[in-house]
C-alpha cells in the first residue's frame, strides 16, 4: 500500500510574505498542501489547495492576535499537518506553535526583505521552530538561523 | 498592511498638478481619501497584476509584494521605504530593502516627497529599462533544500 501524502500547511501574511511563500511551490510538489494567509482573494492563486484566512495582525494590533490565534488553531486542526512551512511574518509564529502541538515538524523562513536583520518574529523562530533561515548569507549564525538561498 | 497615508498624500497631490494623467491608488486601510486620484480600498490579485502591466509607471512602498510583482509585470517600479518613526511599519527595514534592490534596472527609489514627485515626472518622461526577468520560482538551492527538509531528508 503507498504511502499516504505529506500534509503540508503553507503559511504567510500578505504582500511580500505571501508572494515568496508562492515562490516555494516547487518544494511542495507531490504533496497535501494547505495554504493559510490573510486576504481570502488569495485563493485564486492556488487553486485546488484547501485555503484558510486569517486576520492582519502584528505588535501594533496586539487585540486582533486573539482571533488570529483561533483561526490559526483552526486551521492547523483540520489540517492536520506533518509539516509547516511559513514566509512570516509575526501571526505565523502561531501556526509554528499550534502545528508543534500537533506533531508537525515546522520551518520559519524569513523574509528576503529583511537584509540588515532578521524579523522579531524570525529571531523569536529561532527557538520556536525546528528550523528557521534567512536568506541573506550575512545573517546566517550557529546553530541558526541558516542560509539555505533566496527566493529571488 | 498599514497605512501609508504619506505617500498616498503625496502621489494625489502629484495627479492635482498633473490632470491630464490618470492615477489610480490603492490605499488599504489608511484614513486619507484621495481628491483628485481614483482610489481602491484593495485590488484582488489579478486585477492588481493587470493594472500594472497597463500602467506607465508603478508607485508603492519599497515592499517585497511590490519588487517581485513589478519584476514579473516588466514594469518599472518608483519605491517609497515606510517609516518606523511615522507609524508606517514595525521597523525601518524598508530602508535595508531598498539598499538591497535600488541597485537593479527598473527600480527606482524617492524617500522625500520632493523626490518622488521629481521621480514621478522624469520616469514619465523616460521610464528607462524595465526590470531584469527573475525566474518562476526560489532559487533551485533553496527549494531543494526546503523539500529535503519536508521529506526529513535535512539532518545537519
Amino acid at each position: 500500500m503507498a504511502a499516504r501524502q505529506i500534509r503540508i500547511l503553507a503559511v504567510a501574511s500578505g504582500g511580500g510574505h505571501w508572494v515568496q511563500l508562492l515562490r516555494l511551490r516547487p518544494a511542495w510538489v507531490g504533496c497535501e498542501v494547505a495554504y493559510a494567509t490573510v486576504h481570502p482573494d488569495s485563493a485564486v492563486e492556488v487553486p485546488g489547495a484547501r485555503f484558510f484566512s486569517f486576520r492582519d495582525a502584528s505588535r501594533k494590533n496586539k487585540a486582533a492576535f486573539a482571533v488570529v490565534a483561533l483561526q490559526l488553531f483552526r486551521a492547523v486542526a483540520a489540517v492536520r499537518p506533518d509539516v509547516v512551512v511559513t514566509t512570516g511574518s509575526a501571526p505565523a509564529l502561531l501556526a509554528v506553535v499550534f502545528g508543534r502541538l500537533f506533531g508537525a515538524r515546522t520551518l520559519w523562513i524569513d523574509s528576503i526583505a529583511n537584509s540588515e536583520v532578521m524579523s522579531s518574529s524570525g529571531l523569536r523562530a529561532r527557538r520556536l521552530a525546528h528550523q528557521c533561515l534567512t536568506q541573506w548569507p550575512d545573517l546566517a549564525a550557529d546553530p541558526v538561523p541558516r542560509y539555505w538561498g533566496a527566493v529571488l | 498592511m498599514f497605512a501609508f497615508d504619506r505617500l498616498v498624500r503625496a502621489v494625489d497631490d502629484w495627479a492635482a498638478a498633473h490632470p491630464a494623467v490618470p492615477v489610480l491608488i490603492q490605499i488599504g486601510s489608511g484614513d486619507y481619501e484621495p481628491t483628485t486620484a481614483a482610489f481602491v480600498r484593495m485590488m484582488p490579485p489579478a486585477v492588481y497584476q493587470q493594472r500594472i502591466r497597463d500602467a506607465r509607471l508603478f508607485v508603492a512602498h519599497a515592499g517585497m509584494g511590490s519588487i517581485i510583482a513589478a519584476i514579473e509585470a516588466g514594469k518599472p517600479l518608483l519605491m517609497m521605504p515606510r517609516r518606523f518613526d511615522q507609524g508606517e511599519h514595525t521597523t525601518d527595514h524598508q530602508f535595508a530593502t531598498l539598499a538591497k534592490f535600488a541597485h537593479r534596472d527598473g527600480l527606482h527609489t524617492a524617500t522625500t516627497i520632493a523626490e518622488l514627485h521629481g521621480r514621478i515626472d522624469a520616469l514619465l518622461a523616460d521610464a528607462g529599462a524595465p526590470p531584469a526577468p527573475i525566474a518562476p520560482f526560489a532559487s533551485d538551492e533553496l527549494i531543494g533544500r526546503v523539500k529535503a527538509f519536508i521529506h526529513g531528508n535535512d539532518r545537519g
